[in-house]
């Protein structure tokens, strides 16, 4: 089979500009982030490992920030790299030395614990902001977060931890790294306790569970992100079906409740995205109309992005969207049309089957 | 004799030779030695790998059984001598490996089985490609029939599975040093497995894969906290999958989806064929012989089989499926020379019109992504 290659987008070709030549003279640094569910799982020492390996290497490394109290084997390997101390305001209120670090200017900075606040007065409110502005200076940076402190995860680890987290990245931050590595490790192992503490035990470790898995699913997402980039950047107008999309067709009188049930619940089970859509009709009565604008509502409150097709054959105008969007899974209903109009047309859902590629057709009962 | 307790199973998980599954593995050995629990080494494939070599000093290690096979000879895991040593914890490297013919179990991960069976705790690693439910992805992905795959439920039995991450930038700069293959090794690496949009689609896979396992495994020990407290058992299995066997080769990559999706739902699957009276035995002998090895990867899988005797290929499979509250049926999307046939098209329609009460999911093969097949 030969490779499949098209003419690309506007948007495609721009996006290839950009990835491979920077539009300043300066160029970029390369960000690249070590993400972490909890403390102790070994960022620190991977990051701090690599800086070590990479000086080894012949890259010009410097270190802007460590964590207030290190382990013997990361201060084994902090003795052979050169550091820029942190400055410190008071105890608990320490800021990069950005100044020195730009200044300095090296290939590589390592910063280990990228969401801190700065103290009042420094140029940056936050440490990621001092980051951004290396790596608009050229200088790449590796860094280290937990996951409780990416921002759009905040109001989920409140309610998996109960604890309010104060100083956060933004995902967009997240994202915009080059690379992204996970530091996976087992959550603690439950020995032999007594009723009492086993429950506590299991509790604690449930929430740990949780950080892991939304850390995991993170960084699936971003190298997801990666992956759809790299695939349009060399024109391969295919998708890996590595992530579970979902996309339930809606008209008007289709019974979306059962499908929007199942929909969630393997959106939710893959961690995949959830789609809703439906085709643009020209002639629609105030009903219909309004029937569909309550099922688009009920496809909303499941987590659904909603889209409008258009297309003279709708299921034309479906497997275009499916296939370009990489959908894994389309749920559709029983078709309400039989009888004459099947014979002359043909079925829509035998349609639908009968075109589909590579993916699953789910029918629902109507 | 004392009742034994099953020895616990860790798999590091991966997604490509070199991302250091091996290297973790090993380092956790030594903490655990440094720790005064008593480990060996069952199992260790060096691959000329330096710094992974490094790591196995001071560890015991069990050696080898030479096989003979048709004049060759071959190294496996000495799984006798390690029941004999009996250590706390064993490590055992590529645990998706099969055994050179005339051994006493056709997998490792049999052998392996067989450690845990006698108390032994297992520290083992995997790439995600070998996942027999990911199969069909990792062929579209790559284009590679991986053959040598763990069934999803033996990964289910570990007690923990770890993501051994790295960027894959990182991983082709090692490859291009030479690190994990040698170099003529490494030229026909990198042109497969090793293209870099392989290797992102694959991280994804196995990032994903080990959230799953994460989260099942919380599900499971929560309910089990909660059931040693009288509280409620596990969340009622309300759906039920049956599966739908014919001779078609494409069977067995729906038994693979249906399954996954069962999995994933925590649903309870059935895989049935049915047959005119006089069942498998009135068929040809390809269909027959298809039909067996079929369900016979089902019950592999740990999926219960029936053989249902009638003429009517779409009513006997409604039927039995209403008998036994099944809420989706999974049927594979007929090839397109068969759809006009009765065992294509009007097969699908007619389960379709008849199951009306049910989800019906056809299902279409993943064909590998172009550019990528060899």
């Amino acid at each position: 089979m030969g490779r499949e290659l098209r003419r690309r987008t506007p948007d495609e070709l721009l996006l290839e500009l950009q990835s491979e030549e920077p539009e300043s003279s300066v160029q970029k640094g390369r960000l690249k982030i070590f993400l972490g569910y909890a403390s102790g799982v070994g960022k620190s020492y991977r990051m701090f490992d690599e800086a070590r390996r990479r000086k080894a290497r012949g890259q010009d490394v410097v270190v802007a920030a460590v964590q207030p109290s290190v382990s013997a084997e990361v201060a084994a390997l902090l003795s052979h790299l050169e550091i820029i101390p942190l400055i410190a305001v008071a105890e608990d209120q320490t800021a990069v030395d950005l100044n020195t670090v730009l200044a300095r200017h090296p290939g590589v900075c390592v910063i280990d614990g990228l969401a801190y606040n700065n103290p009042p007065n420094f140029r940056n409110p936050t440490r990621w902001q001092d980051v951004d502005e290396m790596l608009n200076a050229g200088i790449s940076v590796i860094t280290s977060i937990n996951i409780q402190y990416v921002a759009e995860m905040r109001q989920l680890i409140e309610s998996v931890t109960g604890k309010r987290v104060n100083p956060t990245v933004p995902m967009s931050f997240i994202q915009s790294a080059a690379e992204i590595e996970i530091v996976d490790a087992p959550s603690e192992e439950p020995g032999e306790r007594s009723p009492e503490q086993q429950m506590k035990a299991v509790k604690r470790e449930q929430r740990l569970s949780r950080l892991r898995e939304l850390a995991l699913v993170l960084a699936a997402d971003v190298v997801d992100h990666q992956l759809t980039e790299y695939l349009q950047r060399h024109g391969i107008d295919q998708h890996f079906g590595t992530h579970e999309r979902i996309l339930v067709c809606i008209t008007p009188r289709a019974n979306v409740q059962e499908m929007v049930e199942t929909a969630r619940s393997i959106a939710e089970k893959f961690h995949g995205e959830l789609i809703g859509a439906y085709v643009s009709q020209h002639h629609i009565s105030a009903a219909d109309q309004a029937a569909l604008d309550e099922k688009l509502t009920l496809m909303r409150s499941a987590g659904a992005s909603i889209e409008m097709l258009h297309g003279e054959d709708p299921v034309d105008a479906i497997l275009q969207f499916a296939r370009a969007r990489g959908i894994t899974q389309l749920f559709i209903g029983h078709s309400q049309r039989s009888g004459l109009w099947s014979r002359l047309w043909g079925n829509p859902v035998d349609k639908l089957i009968y075109r589909s590629r590579g993916m699953d057709v789910r029918v629902f009962p109507q | 004799m004392v009742e034994q307790r099953t020895g616990k199973l860790r798999i590091f998980i991966g997604y490509a030779a070199g991302v250091g599954k091996t290297y973790h593995m090993l380092e956790e050995a030594q903490q655990l030695k440094a720790q005064g629990v008593d480990v060996v080494i069952g199992y260790f494939e060096p691959h000329g790998r330096k710094d992974t070599i490094a790591r196995t000093e001071g560890l015991e290690i069990i050696p080898r059984k030479i096989v003979d096979y048709r004049g060759s000879t071959f190294e496996e895991m000495d799984t006798d001598a390690i029941l004999a040593r009996h250590p706390a914890v064993c490590v055992v490297d590529e645990f998706p490996h099969t055994n050179v013919p005339g051994s006493e179990r056709l997998k490792r991960w049999e052998d392996v089985q067989a450690l845990l069976d006698a108390g032994i705790d297992v520290l083992t690693t995997m790439n995600i490609q070998h996942l027999e439910s990911l199969n069909d992805q990792v062929w579209q992905i790559t284009g590679i029939r991986v053959r040598e795959t763990i069934p999803d439920w033996v990964m289910e039995q570990a007690d923990q599975v770890v993501m051994i991450d790295v960027t894959p930038r990182a991983l082709l700069n090692r490859l291009e040093r030479g690190v994990v293959y040698g170099r003529e090794k490494a030229e026909r690496a990198l042109q497969n497995f090793f293209r870099e949009s392989t290797l992102v689609a694959l991280r994804e896979m196995a990032l994903r894969q080990t959230a799953h396992e994460v989260e099942h495994r919380s599900l499971v020990d929560a309910s089990d906290a909660l059931a040693g407290n009288g509280g409620p058992p596990r969340p009622d299995q309300h759906h039920r999958i049956l599966v739908l066997v014919t001779p078609d080769p494409e069977t067995a990559m729906l038994i693979r989806r249906a399954k996954r999706v069962g999995d994933f739902l925590d649903a309870e699957c059935f895989a049935v064929t049915v047959q005119p009276s006089g069942g498998l035995a009135g068929l040809p002998e390809y269909d027959r012989e298809s039909i067996e090895r079929h369900l016979n990867f089902a019950r592999n899988l740990h999926i219960e089989t029936r053989i249902l005797v009638g003429d009517d290929v779409p009513a006997g499979l409604v039927d039995f499926a209403r008998r036994n509250q099944i809420t989706q049926i999974f049927l594979a999307r007929p090839h397109d020379r068969d759809w006009r046939s009765f065992f294509g098209r009007d097969l699908i329609q007619r389960i379709v019109g008849l199951a009306r009460d049910m989800q019906v999911v056809i299902v279409s093969p993943r064909e590998p992504v172009a550019g990528v097949s060899k």
